[in-house]
């Protein structure tokens, strides 16, 4: 997967781009009316070489410098537009992810489409290759910019602190046995992480160790804190709470192994994989806990440089 | 492919209103296992379960989940459908089982992992 995510994002953007967003909105059109002649200084003056036909707002044809040759050989160039042009018009719609455009494209061998608003049938646009290739690097390069602040964001407050070490402590307060809250704190938490500018697979990873932990809390205690210690090198994410305890930790760690009681179960929680989850996703992990006293987990994030 | 065509084509009726569903569906995982569900959905998956509490709605956002199919005809809890409308997660339902509506979703060219 990590390999092909060059490949993958442009792919990915064919899905997410719309026909509308890339096409050409300024569109040249001719009348059926107009002759043939006209579209020798209409397509020299705009560089272009096709141009939708229109009448009264409806698209009715097509004509391109194709047509325009074929007509100059014959030496009909007094020809009205309606009789030389294509009437049975290939459309995208508005609406349409790029990728659509693409295959029509290849399928077709065509070098430009109308675009059309699905509702009131209207031209809004016309799109070609050119198009398509133009709004994709240009997005490329916004998504690049994007990630380029994202990591301005997540070190400039540290660089701009000067201290001999900084930390940023985020702590959340849970409640045991209450479902109806459970996974709000690690909500918040992963908002402003991301706020923060962390990178998004660093997020998504504290996120799932911090939902783990807090379900823990919120099945097995009364109480308990989640806090995120937030460094220079990387993410602490520390849960503890004055609970049972756990008396065997190797077997709690075991995929599977529960001892969340029947109703929970049916909840969807405790199937025995919080722990493995949270390890998982951590660089360390280190669980103490005491019966009868409560429960200390502590898992680490390292911040790698120029990754996640 | 969307969730509004998903929608479209298997007759989901729609629960949680002011939800995004032109959003890009990506895959989709089976379980009513929470912690499954956190460990192996991915970011833009569809989530098919029997689980109507409100809990399904936070693994939703941790996740970047692009949506949640109840199965079974089963009605969200109130809460559920509140908190769902908050954080903007779309819920739908089938009366299919998950077998079922899993089945008709790879029909439609949805896979379980991530397209590369």
């Amino acid at each position: 997967m990590e390999q092909s995510q060059g490949i993958g994002r442009v792919q990915e953007l064919t899905y997410e781009l719309k026909v509308e967003e890339v096409m050409t909105r300024n569109v040249v059109t001719v009348s059926p009316d107009n002759r043939v002649s006209d579209l020798r200084e209409l397509f020299r003056v705009n560089r272009i070489s096709g141009t939708p036909v229109v009448d009264a707002g409806r698209l009715v044809g097509i004509i391109s410098i194709e047509d325009f040759i074929k007509c100059l050989a014959n030496g009909e160039m007094d020809c009205r537009v309606r009789d030389r042009m294509t009437s049975k018009v290939e459309v995208l719609y508005a609406g349409e992810p790029v990728v659509h455009a693409i295959n029509r494209f290849q399928v077709s061998g065509y070098g430009r489409f109308p675009v059309l608003d699905r509702e009131s049938g209207r031209l809004i646009g016309i799109l070609s290759k050119g198009d398509i290739i133009r709004a994709l690097l240009k997005k490329l390069e916004i998504d690049y910019q994007e990630e380029e602040i994202h990591r301005y964001r997540a070190s400039h407050i540290f660089e701009d602190t000067v201290a001999d070490r900084t930390s940023l402590t985020l702590e959340y307060d849970i409640k045991g046995k209450d479902f109806d809250n459970a996974g709000k704190a690690s909500s918040s938490l992963k908002r402003t992480l991301s706020r923060l500018g962390f990178h998004p697979q660093l997020v998504r990873r504290v996120a799932i160790a911090s939902y783990e932990a807090e379900m823990n809390i919120v099945v097995f205690t009364d109480q308990g804190r989640i806090s995120a210690i937030v460094q220079t090198d990387g993410i602490v994410l520390r849960a503890a709470d004055r609970g049972p305890g756990i008396p065997d930790i190797e077997l709690a760690m075991q995929p599977g192994y529960s001892t969340a009681p029947e109703w929970v179960r049916e909840l969807g929680f405790g199937a025995g994989m919080g722990l493995c989850n949270i390890k998982k996703s951590a660089d360390e992990m280190e669980l103490r806990s005491e019966v009868g006293k409560g429960t200390d987990l502590r898992v680490t994030f390292h911040l790698k440089k120029g990754g996640p | 492919m969307t969730l509004d065509e998903i929608v479209r084509e298997l007759s989901l009726s729609v629960k949680s209103c002011g939800a995004d569903l032109s959003r890009d569906v990506l895959g989709a995982y089976a379980s009513d296992l929470l912690s499954d569900v956190m460990a192996h959905a991915e970011k833009g998956f569809l989530w098919i379960t029997l689980q109507i509490h409100q809990n399904i709605v936070a693994v939703a956002v941790l996740k970047e989940l692009a949506g949640i199919v109840i199965v079974n005809n089963r009605e969200p809890e109130a809460g559920t459908l509140s908190k769902a409308e908050q954080e903007r997660v779309p819920i739908v339902v089938t009366e299919l089982s998950t077998f079922e509506i899993a089945g008709r979703l790879y029909q439609l060219g949805l896979r379980g992992q991530v397209r590369c």
